[in-house]
């Protein structure tokens, strides 16, 4: 008959209404918990927590509890802040210069103030545009030395599109949590960029960590 | 509480010679109620509309502020009343200005004479039922006022088509509520309330369906959004619309549907009628919600009719099928009513079997007439003399 696929449409609506399993929205950044959830993190039984925490308890029954929440994110992820290690860094500018954006300005002086591993240039400015890039990520295939990452982030929102250059001051001063994109080295060792353990310089290389003495033979005694 | 027993309250403090002032006074108190219970309901629905929208939809709707979401409608009436009232420099001010109120006052004013309770606000009004038909026919009035005050082509198109589609659809309104009046005997809702015996949806389901499908029509909600059509023509009648004003619009828009499910609930659900130890308002109330739990179900489901389609459906589907209840009523009450005129129970529960085969037989029927032009004229798929190519390639 005709205008019965009106009366089926009403039905795939209610189904929407009533199942559970329809509804696939996912709460960012953060998520209710129920009482039984709350207690569970908190490692003890809803009867107990409610006891020695009336109050928590009440708002979670509420559903006024709400943890943060983190999606599933892979190790390979290009986001931002890019990890640098400056002790890996040679300012040999390979980055800058196959950058197709031109975002990343770097100069450096051979004063050798700071010393760093077999090398007497110092890297004054480093700036990249976060505000341009694409994340290609061509200027972390470029580094011969393996000192420039991709970053795993990207909750980064400023203000001021001048707050999304990235100086050389806070390439130092950021968490060692590089991605493991184009770096199978990282990748190998199991590394997750969004658990809390960081990488030190020595352990990002292409080449296994060298012992004193070969480090000793490949630098100083040239 | 009614505005009799307010009045005479209030009497009884004052001397006689101030006897007006307290008649204002009583007014105003009312007024105010009304319109502050109005408003605070139709905030609250807004949150429940668009969080159940959100559920039939797959989504979640607004749960950011407050509980729930519980807080969002203050959060948009906050936003809007804060946002600059701009009147086009070539509108016409002063119908620009007047057209939302003249959509909000008949959505308030239907509900003075609703009958929570024993009585309606306004005590006991006689032509319950022709008050609101003629009030609620002002808002075609409003939107051509704001469709026309823009100057804009948009806003033009959203009156017209709202104002071909309101009059063609009060019509099978009207018809449908004349079943129920010769039915009770009375155009007065209260009287129109302790007449039912039996609920009238189940006596007569056909003037219920057509009845709903009017006056989501009427209140322009979808599948009959066609004056608001926000694919098609911006934002209608309303387009020019911003600040305050909009607000206002948006306040009668989303008042329409508990308008309708009150009157619905009184005319068919049989008002504060209900099993005993629960108060009849809570029954009341029930009825309603579910009265708009269904408009709201229709709205999330069907998609926009084209205008064509509307009227066709108005003055080929409603039209017979109204016509065809009121006389099947009005046979069966020639038959069965008593000598002086009432009717029984039984002679009721005798209508509500006949009405409704008649109900099935008449809607399988136009629905099948109506359907006949569009199933002869789908043509089987012919399969593209691009398709082909590859095959003929292959060989």
């Amino acid at each position: 008959m005709y205008g019965l696929g009106m009366v089926r449409g009403m039905g795939v609506t209610f189904k929407n209404l009533v199942l559970p399993s329809r509804q696939f929205a996912v709460q960012y950044p953060n998520r209710k918990i129920s009482l039984f959830e709350l207690a569970k993190e908190n490692d003890t039984d809803v009867v107990s927590f409610a006891i020695n925490n009336p109050v928590q308890a009440i708002k979670a029954l509420a559903g006024f509890v709400e943890v943060p929440v983190r999606l599933p994110q892979h190790s390979r992820f290009r986001g931002e802040e890019f990890t640098w290690y400056e002790q890996r860094c040679t300012g040999c500018a390979s980055c800058a210069k196959f950058c197709p954006l031109g975002i990343i300005k770097i100069v450096t002086d051979t004063s050798g103030k700071y010393e760093q591993d077999g090398g007497k240039y110092d890297i004054e400015v480093f700036d990249i545009d976060i505000g341009r890039c694409m994340f290609c990520g061509l200027c972390v295939q470029a580094c011969p030395y393996d000192a420039l990452h991709m970053g795993s982030g990207f909750e980064e929102g400023v203000y001021r599109r001048d707050d999304l250059v990235i100086d050389v001051e806070r390439l130092k001063a950021a968490p060692k949590k590089p991605s493991t994109w184009y770096r199978p080295q990282i990748e190998s060792q199991n590394f997750d960029p969004q658990s809390d353990d960081m990488r030190e310089y020595l352990d990002v290389g292409r080449h296994e960590r060298p012992s004193q003495d070969q480090q000793v033979d490949r630098w100083a005694k040239r | 509480m009614s505005f009799d027993q307010l009045y005479d309250l209030l009497d009884r403090f004052v001397p006689e010679s101030i006897d007006w002032m307290v008649f204002t006074v009583t007014a105003l108190i009312l007024s105010l109620a009304v319109i502050n219970a109005m408003v605070l309901c139709t905030a609250l629905y807004t949150w429940f509309e668009r969080r159940m929208l959100g559920r039939f939809q797959s989504r979640i709707g607004p749960n950011r502020w407050g509980p729930f979401g519980l807080l969002q409608p203050i959060a948009d009436v906050i936003k809007l009343l804060v946002k600059e009232d701009v009147i086009p420099v070539v509108a016409d001010r002063a119908v620009f200005t007047l057209a939302p109120v003249v959509l909000l006052v008949p959505a308030l004013m239907v509900f003075i004479v609703i009958p929570f309770g024993e009585q309606s606000f306004l005590g006991k009004l006689n032509v319950g039922v022709l008050f609101i038909l003629g009030v609620t026919g002002v808002n075609t009035l409003a939107i051509i006022m704001g469709g026309w005050a823009s100057r804009n082509k948009y806003a033009l198109f959203g009156a017209m088509r709202g104002a071909a589609m309101l009059i063609s659809y009060e019509v099978p309104m009207a018809l449908s509520l004349i079943g129920v009046i010769i039915l009770a005997g009375s155009i007065s809702l209260v009287d129109i309330v302790s007449s039912q015996g039996i609920f009238y949806i189940l006596v007569q389901p056909l003037a219920f369906l057509v009845f709903m499908a009017a006056a989501s029509a009427e209140m322009s909600r979808a599948p009959f959004d066609m004056i608001e059509s926000e694919s098609e023509l911006g934002a209608g009648y309303h387009t020019e619309y911003s600040g305050i004003k909009y607000a206002i619009f948006q306040l009668a828009e989303f008042m329409a549907p508990l308008v309708t499910a009150a009157v619905a609930t009184v005319v068919f659900l049989g008002g504060t009628k209900g099993i005993d130890p629960i108060p009849g308002q809570v029954w009341f109330l029930l009825k309603a919600f579910s009265v708009v739990f269904v408009l709201l179900w229709v709205r999330a489901t069907w998609p926009r009719l084209r205008v064509d389609q509307i009227m066709g459906f108005a003055w080929k589907g409603l039209f017979p099928l109204s016509v065809i209840n009121f006389f099947v009523v009005a046979v069966e009450l020639f038959v069965l009513q008593e000598p002086d005129g009432t009717i029984t129970n039984q002679s009721m529960m005798i209508m509500t079997g006949i009405n409704w085969v008649v109900m099935v037989v008449s809607i399988v029927l136009i629905a099948t007439v109506l359907g006949q032009g569009k199933l002869q004229h789908k043509l089987p798929p012919q399969p593209s003399s691009l398709a082909n190519m590859a095959a003929s390639e292959g060989d």
